[in-house]
């Protein structure tokens, strides 16, 4: 599974104010902390603290100088997207690109001349899908145009847009039925990640209800996911779930080997 | 139209163990031998690198076992000592290593002492010029002893040692970080206690970089096929990223076949089954041309014949 390690985010505070602050602490201990966590990539996004690219570059800086991790790049900003490819020091992880031609043709060639990988949207100027099929149409128009771009599937991310449940309960299952649909795109597939918290948005038992949907979206071929990479229980049943997807070896002690 | 390509690409690379030292690395062997490295699956050299080729262990053992005649004396007198043997095996079959068995350390057999073993061990290392893979008898309480005697005389050797199980492993993983010994990592034919080995031996503080894993192995019809899949299946796990299972693999096709009764017992017992004078090394060197293909590295092996075949099957597939 590759985890997306979701703090390194300014929709938390303490990030916020390290980003106002230029102070670098925060950063490195999220960065820190995620990685010995098992994260894959760590998410940077700078939200609304700043709008100066800068304080982005300075953000990935600060987090490539505390760790090796690569970065996933989380930021709306496509020509803001392209300064930093660049100064990433292992191919990162671009968040993300609308299904929208002129937003995907800006951004694919940057991200095949570096290497990168891309997480696509099943979401064009339109608005939100509002079923697995809108999802799936979305998501082909993304798949087809990165492979025009010379991508290959391994480095296309998928993205059925996870939305929250107590307010739009009827999207879930389709959530799941899009993402079972996309692992038919190719074979390999591409991958299949997700917005985890979104789930949980606005609900109580958040923990509960992030947990119970990834093992649904791993049986439904996810194989990524931003999340909270500190959450133990979270990880447990990531790790549970894809071993009874067959994804890997069972041994007794496959947490600990995790934690190791 | 243009076929398009459909090699497999895989992420990752088997570690690359080496056995043996020579004088400049603090050990006394003439060379060195590395098994592993590979980045694609035997053969598949269009798809990756294979920088190693597999190597044969020439079986021996410090007392003689309980194999057929035909195979005595196929490897001759020389199978009564131990030294002798292991010189027969580099100088007249041309194995790469020797892979040495304490079977006389047997508490219901000869129950030999540690001291008698590390003794053999000790001669076996003066005989020969070529990396060992030393073996206890298989109890684990003795070889606790044994290997730790054992291990002591080739300080310095870089020799490969076994095994570590789920019942031993603190033992084992102790007495190769004191003498700096690779570990040999065993498991029944089963793959999750492989992997289970593996991880204990992680958690013990040993470098699994230096660990070469084992299933047991067999030599016919389900047992065969398992461990085929077992093999395979690790690999291909391995190449895809599982650091807990990039370990290069030994398949013991010697200490097996020449247990099984299709492979040793007289044509009055299985009419029609031919001269067991040739079907025996036959069927060695069928069981070692299969675990060859399915991802073993080190193939330990007993008839001349046998690694003879395999030898020239090695030239051809690498």
């Amino acid at each position: 599974m590759i985890l997306i390690g979701e703090r390194i985010n300014a929709g938390f505070k303490d990030i916020k104010e390290a980003i106002i602050n230029k102070d670098p602490d925060p950063i490195r201990e999220w960065a820190q902390k995620q990685t010995e966590k098992g994260a894959t990539y760590l998410d940077v996004n700078m939200g609304t603290a700043s709008a100066n690219p800068d304080d982005f570059l300075w953000m990935i800086d600060t987090v490539q100088n505390e760790v090796e991790t690569p970065i996933c790049l989380d930021n709306n900003k496509l020509n803001v997207q392209k300064l930093a490819i660049p100064t990433c020091k292992k191919p990162p992880l671009v968040n993300s690109v609308l299904a929208i031609d002129e937003k995907m043709d800006e951004i694919f060639p940057t991200v095949a001349e570096y290497n990168a990988s891309i997480i696509g949207l099943s979401q064009d100027a339109g608005g939100s899908p509002k079923n697995a099929d809108d999802r799936m149409v979305q998501a082909g128009n993304v798949f087809a145009k990165a492979m025009e771009h010379g991508l290959d599937p391994d480095q296309l991310f998928l993205d059925p847009i996870v939305m929250p449940l107590k307010f739009m309960q009827e999207q879930a299952p389709e959530i799941l039925k899009a993402a079972g649909q996309y692992t038919l795109f190719s074979d390999p597939s591409p991958h299949i990640v997700c917005g985890l918290s979104n789930i949980s948005n606005g609900a109580k038992n958040k923990s509960l209800m992030d947990r119970t949907f990834i093992t649904m979206l791993i049986a439904n071929g996810a194989d990524a996911a931003i999340l909270d990479v500190m959450d133990d229980e979270l990880v447990n049943a990531i790790l549970t779930a894809e071993l009874m997807m067959n994804r890997g070896i069972y041994a007794d002690s496959y947490i600990e080997a995790f934690r190791g | 139209m243009d076929i398009p390509k459909v090699n497999e690409r895989w992420t990752s690379q088997i570690n690359e163990v080496t056995i043996g030292a020579t004088a400049d690395q603090g050990g006394t062997r003439s060379k060195v031998i590395t098994v592993g490295g590979q980045t694609t699956l035997p053969g598949m050299t269009f798809e990756g690198d294979i920088p190693n080729s597999p190597v044969i262990a020439g079986y021996v053992s410090d007392v003689v076992p309980e194999w057929p005649d035909f195979l005595k004396k196929a490897i001759g007198n020389e199978i009564n000592s131990p030294t002798e043997w292991a010189q027969k095996c580099v100088q007249e079959f041309g194995c790469d290593l020797i892979s040495l068995r304490l079977n006389g350390a047997d508490p219901s057999g000869d129950d030999k002492s540690a001291a008698d073993c590390a003794k053999v061990v000790e001669n076996v290392l003066k005989a020969v010029d070529v990396p060992l893979i030393i073996w206890g008898c298989g109890d684990d309480d003795k070889d606790a002893i044994v290997l730790q005697d054992c291990s002591a005389v080739v300080k310095g050797e870089n020799c490969l040692i076994g095994s570590a199980k789920e019942s031993n492993y603190k033992t084992i993983v102790a007495i190769c970080k004191a003498d700096n010994h690779k570990i040999i990592s065993e498991a029944p034919v089963d793959i999750n206690i492989g992997k289970q080995v593996n991880i204990l031996l992680q958690d013990a503080g040993y470098d699994l970089k230096d660990v070469v894993m084992f299933q047991t192995t067999a030599a016919l019809g389900y047992g065969l096929d398992y461990v085929y899949t077992i093999l395979e299946r690790a690999r291909m796990t391995g190449l895809k990223g599982d650091k807990l299972m990039a370990g290069p693999q030994l398949a013991d096709v010697g200490g097996e076949v020449w247990r099984i009764k299709d492979a040793v017992a007289s044509e009055e017992i299985l009419p029609g089954w031919g001269d067991p004078e040739r079907r025996g090394p036959s069927w060695e060197a069928a069981c070692a041309a299969d675990y060859l293909q399915a991802g073993a590295d080190i193939l330990v092996m007993s008839h001349p014949s046998a690694i003879k075949t395999i030898q020239e099957t090695i030239t051809q597939i690498a």
